[in-house]
Order: C-alpha cells, then structure tokens, then sequence
C-alpha cells in the first residue's frame, strides 16, 4: 500500500511539469489561430524539422547540454533555500575565463588543455557565486539582490575583457586551437557534423554525480536539511554560514562549468555580448521544469533543446515569424512558473481521491 | 440556566477512511450554555468528529440536530448558519493586520464598494466589551500577546454569530494567568447562552470549567459523565484504558558530581535588552533540577544560550569540566548535551524529511552512519529500526516523513535521538507540551530512568505539576534571574506560584504557609 501511495505521489509530481508543457503549447497555439496561423502546422515544423536530421538532433542535444548544467547550478542552490538569479553571469566568467585559458597555453596536450580550461571556468563561476554567498553568510545580504548585480558585473566585466586583453579593439576573440576543442570525431559524423561535442557526456555524468553528492553525502545531506529547516539543522550543529557558501560555490561551479562547455563546445571563442547568455535564464526554468531533480533537469533541458532548434523551423515551413516561436517557449516557461496554479487543481483532485479510498485515517 | 435543552445531537456518528474507523458510532449531545469537554488521547477520533461538526468532512452514517432539527452540514458554510464557531488551536490571523481587519476578513461588510470599517470596528467594540474579552480592535495582531489573539479567534466566530463554540486544545499556548482569563470567559460565554465544546486532554482544565465529560478511545465513546461528580483518575482511566499513574513514582535522588556549571551568565534577546541576568546555578550528576516560571521570564533564552543557539554576553558555561561558553552547537553537543527543543517541529526535526534521517540529525557525520563523507543508508536504518522500536514510536515504517507522525510520536523520536547518545546532561524543554497523558506519563518516565543512570537533567516547563512532580530542585525564574532554588519536596504549589509572581522568597514561605493550609482544607471539602 505504501509502495502504491509513494508511486502516486511521484506520479502527481511528474504531473504539474507535464501539464505545464501542454497548457504552453495549448497557449502558443491560440495565439498563433488568433494571429491567423495554422498551430498544427507550425508545431509540426519544430517537431519533425529537428527530429527529421541527425543534424538537428545533434544541435538540440548540444544547446541541452548547456542547459542541463546551469539547471542544475540553479537547483542546488534552490536545495538549500537560495535563489541564485546569477546564474547567466556565472555561465559567462566561465565562459570567458575558459577560452582566455585555452588561448593561453594552446601549446598543452589536448586531454590537459580541455580539463584545465573546463575547471579553470568551473572555480571562476564558482568564486563569482561565492561573492553573493559570503556576503549573504555574514552581512544577511540578499542573495538575489546581489546575483543580479553581480550579472551585470560579469556582463561588462566580459566585455572589457574581450575588447581590451583577449582582442585589440575587436568584438570576437580569436578561435582556441585543436587541443582545446570539445568536439568528437565519431559524434560529428553521426550527427552530419553537428556541434554536439563532449560536453553532453560530461552532462550526463555530472547528472549522476549531482545525484550522488545530494542524496548520498554528507555534504548533501546538509545542504538538503538547511534548505528545509535552517532552524533544526543549526540545532542538530550544522552550520548556516559553510552551508550558504558551499551551496552557491558548487551552484556557481556548475554554471561556470555550463559555461566553459558552451564556449569551448559551440563556439569555440567568445565575443561581446549584447546581453547575458540565455542558458542562464532558461537554466533556472529548466530547473523548475524539471522540479529540480536531476532526471527531471535533464529532459527538460533536452526538451528546451528540442524547442529553441525546433523554433528554426517555424519562420520557414509554417511562416509563423521568429516572435511567435519565442512566445510559445515563454508561455511554457511561464506555465512553470506558475506551477502552483496546476499544482493546486492537481492536489485537489488528489486530496478528494485520498479522502475516498485511504486506508489510513489517523487523527484527521 | 435551562440545561436540559439539547443544541447539538450527534448520534451513531462513524467516520471510516478506507477499512479504517476513526469514529466508530460515536454519540455526543451538547446541551444550552453548558461547557462540554471532549476527551481523549492524539489519535482518538476527536478531530474528526469536530470536523464533521465543522462541516470539513461528512460523516459514513449517523445522525447530527442542531436544535432538534436534523441538519446535513455539507460544508463549514453551513455550519457557519447553523451558528457553529471554530476556535482554532493554531490561530489563522493576517499578523500585519488589524484585529478588525482579520475578523472582518471573508465577510468584509461594505458601503457603496467601499469597506466599511467604522461599523465594524464598533461593533467588534460591543462585542469585545460584552463578553469582557478586552480586545482593542484597531491594534496590529503582531502586536498584541498570544492570549489577546486566541480573543481575536473567539471574536471572529461570535461576529459571525455563532452560539456553539468549538475550543481546539485552547489552552497549548498559554501562561497559567492567561487560561485563567479564558476559563473565565469560557463561563461567561456560556452564561449568555452560548454552549461550549471544550477539546483538551488536560483533566484538571476539565475539572475546573466543564459541565459534563465525554470520553473517546479509538474512535468510540466510551462514557458521558457529569464532571462534578468525577475524579482526575476515573477520567484519565477512561480515556486510557487503563490505570494511569499520575505521581511519578522515583526514588530520591543520588547526586554525585556536578555536570553543567553556569556562572553569572547573561543573555541578550533579540530586540537587545536583557532576557537573562547573570544566572549562576549547577545541575549535578543525578538529578533533575527543574526551571518554573511564567512564560517569558528569560528561560527560552537561557536554554538557548545553553545549546548554543544564540550567544551570551556575559558569563562562563561549564559542561563536564569543558568550556561550552558560546561555542557552535556541535562543538556543545559533543562536549556531552542531549537537547530536546521547546519547538519541536522548528527546532527539533525536519519535517519533510524521513523518520530515519531525523533520527540521524545529530550523528549522521559519525561513523558509522558516514564514511568519509558518504552517507552509509544502512546503518542509518538500522539504527532508526532499534530506536522506532525502543522507544515505542508509532509510525508505519522509518522511511515515512517526520511530517506524518502524530505530535506525540514525533517527541518520541526526538527524545530517541537525544538519550540514545548518551549525553551527561540532558535539556529537555516543554518536553510534554500538547501530548497526552500517555505519553507524558511515558516522558516523565525516561526522564527519570535517565537521572538513575547517572546523568544530570535539567528541565524546563510552564507546567508547574510536571516541575514539581518530576525534578529534584526547582530553581524559579522572575525577570530573568533565579529568585530561588528550592528542594521539591519541600516546598508547595502556592509557594512555587508567588515565587513565580516575583515575591521573594522569605515572603512566599510565610504567605504560602497559610495558604497551603487553606487550600488543602478547600479541596478536602471540594
């Protein structure tokens, strides 16, 4: 019986996220009748146009790979009762930190150059999250004041950095070398030289190693315990100040991370930004989406994947403009934000259901 | 007064969820202006019945009259019209709200779409004065005492015009001065006509308001009786199903080396001034010394400070021979404390977690629950199997969240925690508060195993029966300071009261010299 009613609440979590999907498709594709364009069509565009070519897989995995690791940033910081809102600033000095690494020993062997960059990013994200950590620990700062501040340091910071030390004057850096590029041979051909590259695979085990480290660790267990009861757990001696930086340490570390494999992986150099990099917005959504489980992170973030490279196709095969496509995703997003609302009507219907048939009473 | 007048019948009530009867046939008529006590252990059924009467659940069958007419409360709407009130044990008030404000709320009267407060607040105004319930309408509730919102409550439910009012355990979370003013105006209540359904698993509340008693066990109703003509015991009996025993029964205490030595320590509360005064007491190795007073005198921040919790600003705190002065709670808890917290769901477990990760809250680093740093789930288990058992938790497994125990079960598990580590000294702060005489009787009792062990309690209550059945020495707290320490044995509850009121002692010896007597003899005759 428990097993059951254990199953049924996974079910009904599983639920909210599902129904959040289709109420923003349903949502796109109202407004899309309502501005004369043919829903069906369009969604069928961004279906098959990504899933008709290896190539457009291969592209909607790379963009998921992105988003897996700042979805995950975002989560263990949500664990442990923080909203890191920085997360698109972390990505970024991960980024840019990485690809300045990668220029500057271009002469290392490939398997050193491609670990160094990729962690040189990951401490740099890291430390810039650790900055809204320390001042939250000490001073009982807000945490989202200070992340979004701290956004548009890493924006300009960046952006400096690339006109005036990667570059003379110029908007782009030059291109990393050989042995600091992600890509692999077999996976390019597979995908008909897409940009999927190793990253994804470093998604998938940093998956299971945020699932370990949250649920099998001491550490975890902490960052868990304090994110629902900060009282209870400095009684039971653990400690809010290492709680608060360590969690926005290892948040950070994953968006820099995200952001270094975005770097290295797609583009292979950085350039101005006009604005902070979306994998950090749509990170947080995917973390949401996914209610922050690692599993659920994932698939959200290939199903983010799917949309941003499925949204391509929509101008296209359906004329259904680039605006509209963006809308749909931001009603999806916005249907995650508001989860509570499914949630509500969901638990309700689960709530009726347990008053008819529960075996187990007690003191109601 | 006519009390033969029946307001409510509730006849043949069963509830069943699923195969399980949580009221299995119950009957219960409340009778005009009377204070009807509902009596009966966590878990009884008491609940369920009120929230048939509330209208938040339909009963499986029987029967319910509201003034001889048989009535279907399908919803707390209807039980609102029926003139059915609900005073909440935990007070659903707007804190940045005015009292007028949150009684007004859901039934905002208004004048061309504007709300009308004036006549509201008047009216709550008339009310307030007539009931001698004392309320100022236009205070914020975050500024008034716990006393004055349970009043707010009582005024929300008579606004809406209720004359059958349901009290939900109402006196949890008040001082012994503050349920003495409810007493009060629970009889005034019903001397207006109102009629009372009092729920508690307090007997001599019972005892001291109430007309007539019903008893459940397990969802049945055992009896009905006059209260006046009832003891303690022969309530406690009935509700438990068997004899209870009421004098803690220990021999007296072996006091050997002192374990917890405090040395004019001061504590600061959190708006800055001085909640505790430059204490200086010892608690030794087999014995319980016990801290009484009034709610608010300085012994939260003083257990507080003990733990580590918050920071003294003076003073030393010796532990076992270590100094524990304002180290981190961890570094206190190794040094040898067990600490069972005054809010055992903020402080004491994590609620959505499982049973077995708070049963490992304060040893889950060690081995060999962790091995460098990895969560070993096994042990973990294990050792959350033996103490569920051990300490006779009621719960369907280890791995149900701490959230789905009954209040009762989850103090249990924490006072598993804390003794199975074997701490040298003990705090354990409003252990029995809201639980019933079952499991009180059972607390008290490990307690003192734990004091026969060799190991120094202290224990702070604002029950005073539970300081002066349980502890060796009572040191009295008043405004922050200890204003006595005084032997158990020797002393008596009026003593124990003008203490608490602040007199000194020389005075509250010769004053409850007198009075003791007296009381005694009115209790003979009683």
């Amino acid at each position: 019986m428990q097993l059951i009613r254990q199953h049924k609440t996974w079910l009904n979590n599983l639920l909210v996220p599902v129904l959040s999907i289709v109420f923003g498709f349903i949502f796109g594709a109202i407004l899309m009748v309502a501005f004369g364009y043919n829903p069906i069509i369009a969604y069928d565009a961004m279906i098959s146009g990504v899933f008709a070519s290896p190539y457009f897989i291969g592209e909607a995995l790379r963009q998921a790979t992105a988003l897996t690791f700042t979805g995950l940033g975002f989560a263990l910081a949500f664990k442990a009762g923080f909203f890191n809102i920085g997360i698109a600033g972390q990505a970024l000095v991960g980024w840019v930190s990485a690809i300045w690494f990668a220029l500057s020993f271009p002469d290392l062997p490939r398997i050193l150059l491609v670990t160094l960059s990729l962690g040189v990013g990951a401490i740099i994200g890291a430390l810039w999250a650790s900055i809204a950590g320390f001042l939250r620990a000490y001073f009982g700062t807000s945490e989202v004041i200070v992340t979004i501040m701290l956004n548009y340091t890493a924006l300009q910071l960046t952006n400096f950095l690339i006109r005036d030390v990667l570059s003379e004057s110029g908007n782009t850096t030059e291109s990393v070398g050989e042995n600091a590029s992600l890509s692999i041979g077999w996976l390019s051909t597979l995908t008909q030289s897409s940009r999927l590259n190793l990253g994804f695979f470093i998604a998938m085990a940093v998956v299971i190693l945020y699932w370990i480290f949250m649920t099998r660790t001491t550490a975890g267990f902490e960052i868990r315990a304090v994110g629902l009861n900060p009282h209870a757990s400095t009684y039971a001696g653990m400690s809010a100040e290492k709680n608060i930086i360590l969690s926005m340490f290892l948040s950070g570390a994953l968006a820099g991370l995200g952001g270094a494999i975005h770097g290295l992986g797609t583009f292979g150099n950085i350039f101005t930004q006009g604005g902070l990099p979306d994998i950090g917005f749509n990170g947080i959504a995917v973390a949401l989406l996914g209610l922050s489980n690692p599993i659920g992170i994932f698939f959200s973030s290939i199903l983010f994947g799917v949309l941003d490279i499925g949204a391509g196709f929509m101008p296209n095969r359906a004329g259904v403009p680039d605006e509209m496509a963006d809308i749909v995703t931001s009603a999806i997003i916005f249907f995650v934000g508001a989860n509570y609302i499914i949630r509500y009507f969901v638990d309700k219907r689960a709530a009726k259901k347990e008053a008819a048939s529960s075996t187990k009473g007690g003191d109601v | 007064m006519p009390m033969s007048q029946s307001v409510i019948e509730m006849k043949g009530i069963t509830k069943e969820f699923g195969t399980f009867r949580a009221n299995d046939n119950i009957h219960l008529d409340l009778r005009k202006g009377e204070i009807h006590a509902l009596l009966g252990e966590n878990g009884a059924g008491k609940s369920t019945l009120m929230n048939i009467l509330s209208g938040l659940l339909e009963p499986t069958s029987g029967e319910i009259k509201v003034n001889g007419n048989s009535v279907k409360i399908s919803s707390p709407d209807v039980a609102n019209e029926l003139g059915i009130g609900m005073v909440h044990q935990h007070f659903m008030l707007v804190d940045k709200f005015t009292v007028t404000e949150n009684i007004m709320l859901g039934r905002e009267k208004s004048k061309f779409g504007y709300i009308d407060k004036k006549s509201a607040e008047k009216e709550i105004k008339e009310l307030s004065d007539h009931y001698g319930l004392k309320v100022e309408p236009s205070s914020k509730v975050e500024n008034i005492t716990v006393g004055m919102q349970q009043r707010v409550e009582i005024l929300k439910t008579l606004y809406r015009g209720a004359d059958i009012l349901i009290f939900d355990e109402p006196t949890g979370v008040l001082t012994p001065q503050e349920i003495e003013e409810l007493m009060g105006i629970m009889r005034k209540l019903t001397d207006e006509g109102k009629s009372i359904i009092l729920i508690t698993h307090k007997l001599d509340e019972i005892k001291q308001v109430s007309n007539r008693c019903t008893v459940i066990r397990r969802g049945k109703s055992i009896d009905t009786v006059d209260v006046s003509i009832t003891t303690q015991q022969e309530l406690a009996d009935m509700m438990v199903g068997r004899s209870v025993t009421f004098k803690v029964n220990k021999k007296p205490a072996d006091p050997k080396e002192t374990v917890l030595k405090v040395e004019q320590l001061t504590v600061k509360e959190s708006r800055g001034y001085d909640a505790v005064k430059e204490i200086s007491f010892e608690v030794k190795a087999g014995e319980i010394l016990g801290i009484a007073g009034v709610d608010g005198n300085g012994q939260s921040e003083l257990i507080q400070a003990l733990s580590g919790l918050t920071k003294s600003s003076s003073g030393k705190v010796h532990l076992a021979g270590t100094d524990i002065t304002n180290k981190k709670p961890r570094k206190i808890t190794e040094a040898g404390l067990g600490h069972i917290p005054e809010d055992r769901q903020k402080y004491g477990l994590i609620l959505p977690m499982t049973l077995e990760e708070n049963i490992s809250l304060q040893t889950y680093y060690q081995k060999p629950y962790s091995n460098h740093g990895f969560l070993n789930y096994k042990e973990i288990k294990v050792h959350a199997k033996r103490l569920i058992e051990e300490f006779d938790v009621r719960t369907p497994s280890e791995e149900h969240t701490a959230a789905s125990l009954s209040g009762g079960n989850q103090q249990k598990a924490i006072i598993a925690r804390e003794v199975d580590r074997d701490p040298a000294l003990l705090i354990a702060a409003q252990p029995t508060r809201g639980l019933d005489v079952g499991a009180i009787e059972y607390i008290h009792k490990r307690l003192i195993e734990l004091r026969d062990n060799g190991k120094a309690v202290l224990l702070m209550s604002y029950e005073l029966d539970e300081v002066m059945n349980v502890s060796d020495r009572i040191a009295v707290m008043y405004d922050g300071k200890i204003i006595a320490i005084v032997n158990a044995n020797e002393t008596n509850e009026s003593e124990l009261g003008l203490l608490m009121a602040g007199v000194p002692i020389a005075e509250a010896k010769k004053k409850s010299d007198g009075k003791g007597k007296e009381k005694d003899a009115v209790d003979s005759t009683t």
